[in-house]
């Protein structure tokens, strides 16, 4: 490497694994189930990308299932979560459509959400027009 | 269906007439780390002579909900009284390996991570319990985290009045227009609350807030 040959090491990743799951998968489960399906997708080391997105009230459930789990299990110290969606300024039209396709789905399915385990994801770096996972090396 | 229409009225009527005299319970969420006990001692100073908890640079300094009755805020001529209600910040990870950056010991840093996820748990309890929130940001940060949308998102789900506040306006690489940018639909009031910066318009915004219950 010549003198202005320092460039940024992308350190060793051992490797990860995705995991997609469709929205009908958690479709017709309650909430506790959706949060036990996917918290056992993520402890297996695993990026969980969802189609769709949890209710609210399910997004803190799921932080306090994190929370109450860190510490109990070895190695877990957490998750990574991010939802992309729609921004909203699609107009009336627009809005009413998303509705209507939302309600007949049961759900968000224009909406993408991503959980990592906080092992494996470092960081998920977002704004509006992008959104960045920034990995742990080993 | 009357009857119902006749109870909501006299609810609100009666409501009304003591709204300024109730207590008003106001609670301060967001991330570690943002000033949340900062603003409310800069409150509780102000109005009663007393601080509400310690603040540190290490997070989640603030492990447990504590809270202030009846804090009587006067705000040009007009008094208000609140419960404030100083929450542990909200995360989705704790690691007690970031808290050994600090120099904590070892089983210090561990008994604090343990703290802290269950202060996160207590946080979320609470929300219920609300009549107002403040969110508080970090204006220095990115504002597209996840658990601020998350906090938003059920605060709109109760129905339950917010304002969100840009803390460290003093700092050079505070930016409020990014987060106005990320909560339009909101009042976001840039402040800053180490050196009290900003609080008339602060305190304005929470009478303001305060008239939406």
């Amino acid at each position: 490497m010549g003198k202005r040959g320092k460039r940024k090491s992308l350190g060793k990743i051992k490797g990860f694994s995705i995991q997609f799951l469709p929205y009908s998968e958690i479709r017709n489960l309650d909430s506790t189930g959706r949060i036990k399906k996917i918290l056992n997708i993520v402890l297996g080391n695993v990026i969980l990308i969802l189609q769709g997105k949890l209710r609210p009230e399910e997004e803190t459930r799921l932080i306090e299932d994190t929370m109450a789990m860190i510490g109990h299990l070895k190695n877990f110290k957490g998750i990574e979560l991010a939802v992309i969606s729609g921004n909203g300024n699609e107009g009336l039209f627009g809005k009413m459509k998303r509705g209507l396709a939302n309600a007949l789905s049961g759900g968000d399915l224009g909406a993408v959400t991503i959980i990592g385990p906080a092992t494996v994801v470092k960081e998920i770096k977002r704004n509006p027009r992008k959104i960045e996972l920034m990995l742990k090396s080993s | 269906m009357a009857i119902r229409i006749f109870k909501n009225f006299f609810k609100r009527i009666f409501y009304n007439i003591f709204r300024n005299k109730r207590e008003i319970k106001l609670g301060f969420y967001g991330p570690p780390n943002v000033g949340k006990t900062s603003l409310a001692n800069r409150i509780c100073k102000d109005f009663t002579g007393q601080e509400m908890g310690n603040v540190s640079k290490i997070p989640h300094e603030t492990r447990n909900v504590q809270f202030k009755e009846k804090v009587e805020i006067n705000y040009k001529g007009r008094t208000m009284t609140f419960k404030l209600i100083d929450t542990p910040g909200i995360a989705t990870k704790i690691d007690y390996e970031d808290f050994l950056k600090y120099k904590l010991k070892k089983k210090e840093a561990k008994n604090r991570a343990k703290e802290a996820t269950q202060g996160v748990i207590e946080s979320i309890k609470w929300l219920d319990d609300m009549d107002i929130v403040v969110i508080i940001l970090d204006a220095t940060e990115n504002p597209y985290n996840q658990v601020n949308i998350t906090i938003v998102g059920n605060l709109v789900a109760r129905k339950i009045p917010v304002l969100i506040v840009a803390n460290k306006i003093d700092l050079k690489k505070s930016d409020i227009k990014k987060i106005e940018a990320a909560f339009p639909e909101y009042d976001v009031v840039g402040i800053s609350a180490k050196y009290g910066k900003n609080l008339e318009e602060f305190y304005e915004s929470v009478f303001k807030l305060s008239k939406k219950i």
